[in-house]
């Protein structure tokens, strides 16, 4: 059982009616990580068990290993038990006799109560270190201590950042009973955020990571609220006559798109997070709903102004509305990639709704996915990866595929639905 | 109907009389429509029905009529066909009393949620089911309910009466509901 990592304030208050408010708790139910589908090309890699590391309760170089093997874009090589020190010099024949291209090398040692973790990587072909890294952890931190270090692993061998410390959010549905969760990206650690007997969709993270949009059912509608993680307060984002939903954050975090009805049919708006200064972004004679910010300025949107459900977008600060899918009738829940070259969305392929890939210079597309109840698909920061949610099993499941359609991993739960997944930025260190 | 109107300000006031329907409670604080006869009579403790219309003062527990099983009103679902918006000719009486109701009682009012079936997205969903609610507010403004008695929202798919993915279960699901004062 994963321990809690982080520091959590204590429960605040119980706001009033059924809605519960937590940002601290054991979780009920635990994510369980499986890999499902794994690259073509792995690059051979071994994490040496590193020195002094049997001093701590739980293993650091477990959570490297798993790290990178679920990534699916590494083959961990087993070097056996003996420890390999960051200062030793490297036994390179061996290593290279176990087909290994890289090998990681640590040394974990007291320091007043805590622990110095070493870590140095070496390319066994050139012989070259490829680099080091130390930090200082208290022996409940093995998780982010090992989460860190196959980041590290991860930038050095891909040249892109790794998501290993990042964190998901995503709504737990157990009998009647609704959870807003936060776990960390391989699915452990998980803490729930907001308990309520109504329904919860739609969560979003600020791009500092520090707070969460979500759209509750609690007042018998949909309301927009704005939840911050470190002291579970929250405020109305936006609660105008009519529904009120799909909030979205502007990229400097100052700014929410949202979904409202005050007018009318579903338009799109945008308002400040303190909900003040609602402004229309955009307006159509049909509905126009689940914006997604760009960070090229753009705002992608689904709207069935043509007829049928497509994807659009229209520039940030206004403007002329352009459409951007035109294959079948059915093209929903669009988010743009982290470098905005790219657009994850969801098609109806002939009765099946399947996650798709389109790059917007290009114009390919590619079904990412073959199951066929997908939703909610979210880019991992780095683009490599997209979460989303679907059904196995008549159960909801959260799912991730690679933006090649290659790696698959599953996380779910063992009785209750896992739905409405987001994929959270990179933490701020 | 017209009975239960002027009972009204005499049943706030705590005096069950004159009244062939008066209101009792059912142990849950809505009220019950009592066709038994007679007046303030039988089993009907004032204080308590009192403290109910406290509590929901200008509430549905005033009106049993929108509740009684044998009235029209305590009908609340407007069904609609598979990607249609449009109130079926079924459901016209329906909408029409309650169009009444409203009108005549311009304290009272409406919460109108519309619904959807679970398919696709839930966000394109909620947006459909907005529809669904608008065109019963709709309906409800041309015949003389005012703009400020109705609200229309949506629950999407997230709320069905009915959990298979079964036509069946889906027709049930795509439907709008009408909530009074009191209920939501």
């Amino acid at each position: 059982m994963p321990l809690n990592l982080r520091i959590l304030p204590l429960l605040r208050s119980a706001l009033p009616g059924c809605v519960l408010v937590l940002v601290s708790s054991v979780a009920q139910a635990q994510l369980a990580i499986e890999i499902t589908g794994a690259g073509a090309n792995r690059m051979p890699v071994a994490v040496a068990t590193f020195e002094g590391e049997s001093a701590l309760p739980r293993s650091v170089t477990d959570v490297v290993r798993a790290d990178l093997e679920r990534s699916g874009l590494f083959k961990m090589v087993e070097l056996g038990p003996g420890p390999m020190g960051a200062d030793a010099p490297v036994d390179f024949a061996r290593v290279r006799s176990r087909g290994a291209d890289a090998v990681a090398v640590g040394t974990v040692s007291p320091s007043g109560g805590r622990y110095q973790v070493q870590v140095r990587l070496h390319d066994t072909a050139k012989q070259v270190s490829l680099g080091g890294q130390a930090m200082v952890m208290s022996p409940n931190q093995y998780r982010t201590t090992g989460h860190r270090i196959a980041d590290f692993i991860y930038e050095k061998l891909t040249g892109e950042p790794g998501v290993f410390s990042t964190r998901i959010a995503y709504v737990l549905k157990a009998g009647s009973r609704y959870e807003l969760q936060i776990a960390d990206a391989d699915g452990s650690n998980a803490q729930t955020a907001l308990v309520s007997k109504e329904p919860i969709i739609s969560p979003s993270w600020s791009p500092d990571g520090s707070r969460l949009a979500y759209v509750s059912f609690e007042a018998k509608k949909p309301v927009v609220y704005v939840h911050s993680l470190a002291t579970g307060q929250r405020n109305v984002a936006a609660n105008f006559k009519g529904s009120n939903s799909a909030p979205a954050w502007s990229p400097d975090g100052r700014r929410l798109a949202v979904v409202l009805t005050k007018d009318g049919q579903s338009q799109l708006y945008s308002v400040n997070a303190d909900g003040s200064g609602v402004q229309r972004l955009a307006s159509s004679a049909g509905i126009d709903t689940e914006p997604a910010w760009s960070p090229d300025g753009m705002i992608y949107f689904t709207s069935d102004r043509g007829g049928s459900p497509q994807v659009y977008r229209v520039p940030a600060g206004g403007g002329e509305a352009q459409r951007v899918t035109f294959e079948g009738n059915y093209n929903v829940s669009p988010r743009p990639s982290p470098d905005g070259k790219s657009l994850v969305y969801v098609s109806r392929n002939g009765g099946r709704f399947q996650v798709t890939m389109l790059d917007l210079a290009s114009r390919q597309t590619q079904t990412l996915t073959d199951s066929s109840k997908d939703e909610s698909p979210s880019f991992a920061p780095n683009g490599r990866m997209v979460l989303y949610a679907t059904e196995v099993g008549g159960r909801g499941v959260l799912a991730a595929v690679s933006s090649d359609g290659r790696v698959k991993q599953r996380l779910s739960v063992q009785s209750g639905d896992v739905r409405e997944p987001a994929w959270g930025p990179q933490p701020r260190n | 109907m017209n009975c239960i109107r002027f009972a009204l300000p005499l049943i706030t006031a705590g005096l069950l009389a004159a009244c062939s329907s008066a209101p009792s409670t059912d142990g849950q604080g809505a009220t019950v429509e009592d066709r038994s006869g007679g007046a303030a009579s039988s089993g009907v403790d004032a204080n308590r029905v009192v403290s109910v219309n406290a509590d929901n003062k200008g509430g549905v527990a005033n009106y049993p009529e929108l509740t009684d099983s044998k009235s029209i009103l305590s009908k609340r679902s407007v069904l609609f066909d598979y990607d249609s918006y449009v109130i079926k000719s079924e459901f016209g009486p329906l909408v029409e009393a309650h169009a009444k109701f409203l009108v005549a009682h311009p304290k009272m009012k409406m919460l109108i949620q519309g619904n959807t079936d679970e398919r696709g997205s839930r966000e394109y969903n909620l947006a459909l089911g907005q529809k669904r609610a608008d065109a019963v507010k709709k309906a409800l403004s041309l015949l003389g309910v005012s703009e400020s008695q109705l609200e229309s929202v949506s629950l999407g798919e997230e709320k069905p009466s009915c959990s298979d993915s079964t036509e069946t279960c889906w027709s049930a699901n795509r439907r709008g509901d009408m909530l009074y004062s009191g209920e939501f």
